[in-house]
């Protein structure tokens, strides 16, 4: 059986973001990129259940759709954490969710015996939440985002889906499945030394999104018109003693700000 | 004329408060708004968005769409879809919204946006605002190639007018035609809180580790009970299980957008700021001037928040009265 992560690179959450001129995107400069911190969580699901059912002899696959130098890092961190082999589908920067996940459809379905799919619920750079339901509905399976808990049967997938208010939905799919998943459905592992060194052995495969014949009617939404959040007007500090404060805060809060 | 087709959500047939905006706003574009609502007391709820502005409302009052199941809302909703063919198509970005519409989008070929927070409808066109990089920066997402435009609102972005009773709506029933399901919904378990989810809140309450201990939350919970405010928290307190996850805000946690958000005993880590830097109103209560969260908020208060919040429970009592 196969399981394949889709993990999107992006960059780290401590960067700094500068807008290009002419505000379609930013500017990567001296970026740290990461894997996605919810694709971490993916990875982490899938070599885990690999490992707790080793005589299903399972293999994990790691994709990104992506200028195949700069993503080719994230799959090789994937593969130093654990997974089997890599696919990189090479495809310019600014191709959107629904492109990208007519890609990863395409490829997962050349492959046989895909038995799961895991992604992250939402990528932190285009905040879309879209590739994974996307997928579902490209290959014609079932998906389920949010998910904090997972278990695998014959039968099929449970997993438990968090929802508003700190609800949670518990739900079962047929396999194979999607599982996007939220922060809470383990601990990823870090990539260690030797998973390092292994990883350089690891299988790569490339594949280039112009041979996959998605048609440029495929691109559904183009962002334009980028811009920094605007500034607050400095702080007011309140001062005096607590009481004094206070005061100050709710009589500010009602007459100024008028939020009460 | 184009159509603007508006999905709503509801409690017991009771509309939630951003489907509302998305009428009003839907009404204020002038083209034809139709409203789709489906669950035991869609016809209340389809009552109400006649009220905000709905000309035509679409119901399917089967039970079975009571719970959110991904699989028989996209059959509901595309059958609707097809049959009403509208240009542009509003939701509120709720868990629900989000997890249907990207595949009903793939369904139908189409492009979908999420999380938006400002929104401009000019004829059958429209252009979204939203965040990207965990609120770092805004984009205008465009479409193209796309036959229904599908735009995922934040609540509380938008001004929503009173409820005009004396409009009516015309209200078009549909049977559910129940798909050979892959999906099964076994069951909801409730959250710990009742109150409404940090993501449609107006007023947040968040605390974090200068809070000093898990029982210490109950300052905030009955400052929160005076305000009608919901309580979140940073993630430091989460890790250390002092609250539940689903009270997290920031990057990995939940972003909002409230009208008032209040921090205590937060230090303003960016990846905190990342969910919650959009709030319209920002008060920090930390005892070190130093804290960044202060370089994000309106107001802020250097002090003991052991001192502070009680003093500030009492005082919001005595205004609130008037
Ligand atoms: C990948 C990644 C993702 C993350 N995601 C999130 C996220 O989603 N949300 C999030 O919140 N964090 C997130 N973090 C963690 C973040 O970096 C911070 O560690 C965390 O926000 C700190 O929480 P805190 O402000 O409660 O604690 P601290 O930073 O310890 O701050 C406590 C504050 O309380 C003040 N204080 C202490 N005593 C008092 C008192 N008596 N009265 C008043 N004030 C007092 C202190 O001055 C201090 O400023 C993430 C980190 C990483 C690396
Ligand atoms: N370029 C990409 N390559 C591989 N996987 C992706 C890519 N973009 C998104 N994904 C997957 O889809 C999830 C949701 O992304 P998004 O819809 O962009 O928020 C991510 O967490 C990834 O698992």
């Amino acid at each position: 059986m196969k399981i394949f992560v889709c993990i999107k690179q992006v960059p780290d959450t401590e960067t700094k973001i500068k807008i290009n001129p002419d505000a379609t995107s930013i500017d990567t400069t001296g970026i740290k990129w990461v894997i996605n911190p919810y694709d971490e969580y993916a990875v982490e699901e899938a070599i885990k259940y690999r490992e707790a059912n080793a005589s299903a002899g399972a293999q994990v696959f790691v994709l990104s759709v992506g200028p195949s130098k700069r993503v080719s890092e994230a799959l090789r961190t994937a593969l130093a954490m654990g997974a089997d082999e890599g696919i990189v589908i090479n495809a310019p920067e600014d191709i959107d969710c629904y492109s990208t996940a007519r890609a990863l459809a395409e490829v997962i379905k050349s492959e046989k015996d895909t038995g799961l799919i895991f992604t992250g619920k939402l990528a932190i750079d285009d905040n879309a939440s879209s590739v994974s339901q996307m997928l579902g509905e490209f290959l014609g399976i079932p998906h389920a985002t949010v998910v904090s808990k997972f278990a695998w049967s014959p039968e099929g997938v449970s997993v438990e889906r968090d929802i508003e208010g700190g609800a949670k939905e518990i739900i079962n799919m047929t396999a194979p499945a999607i599982i996007g998943a939220n922060k809470g459905l383990n601990t990823p592992r870090y990539a260690s030394l030797p998973g390092i060194m292994k990883a350089k052995k690891k299988v790569l495969k490339e594949i280039e999104f112009a041979s996959l014949n998605i048609p440029a009617t495929d691109i559904k939404v183009k962002y334009s018109q980028l811009s920094l959040p605007a500034e607050k007007p400095s702080v007011k500090m309140l001062m005096g003693d607590s009481a004094h404060q206070v005061a100050e805060l709710v009589q500010l809060l009602r007459d100024e700000a008028k939020v009460l | 004329m184009s159509k603007v087709f508006v999905f709503a959500e509801h409690k017991n047939g009771t509309l939630k408060r951003g489907a509302m905006e998305l009428l009003q706003a839907a009404q204020k574009s002038g083209n034809t708004v139709i409203g789709m609502v489906v669950g035991t007391g869609a016809e209340k709820a389809a009552t109400e968005m006649g009220y905000h502005g709905a000309q035509e409302v679409h119901v399917i009052k089967d039970s079975n769409l009571d719970a959110y199941n991904p699989e028989l809302y996209l059959s509901a909703l595309s059958s609707v879809l097809e049959k009403t063919q509208p240009q542009i198509l509003l939701a509120s970005a709720t868990s629900t919204a989000k997890d249907l519409f990207p595949r009903i989008a793939a369904h139908l070929k189409t492009g979908v946006v999420s999380d938006c927070v400002e929104l401009s409808i000019s004829g059958d066109s429209i252009t979204a605002k939203k965040p990207m990089y965990s609120g770092k920066a805004f984009a205008i997402a465009n479409f193209e190639n796309s036959p229904l435009k599908i735009v995922l609102m934040r609540a509380n972005q938008l001004p929503v007018a009173a409820a005009d009773t004396s409009k009516t709506m015309v209200l078009v029933e549909h049977a559910l035609t129940k798909p050979d399901l892959k999906t099964v919904i076994k069951e909801i378990v409730k959250g710990a809180s009742e109150k409404l989810d940090l993501t449609e809140a107006n007023i947040i309450i968040s605390g974090g580790r200068g809070l000093k201990e898990a029982g210490n939350f109950k300052l905030l919970n009955e400052l929160a009970d005076v305000l009608g405010a919901t309580v979140g928290a940073s993630r430091a307190v989460v890790d250390a299980g002092w609250v539940s996850h689903g009270m997290q805000v920031g990057q990995t946690g939940k972003t909002v957008a409230p009208t008032l958000y209040i921090a205590v005993g937060v230090s303003g880590a960016i990846q905190h700021l990342a969910g919650m830097s959009g709030s319209k109103v920002i008060v920090a209560i930390n005892n070190d001037p130093g804290a960044p969260i202060f370089q994000k908020a309106t107001y802020g208060i250097v002090g003991d928040l052991f001192d502070v919040i009680p003093k500030l429970t009492e005082e919001f009592k005595k205004v609130l009265k008037h």
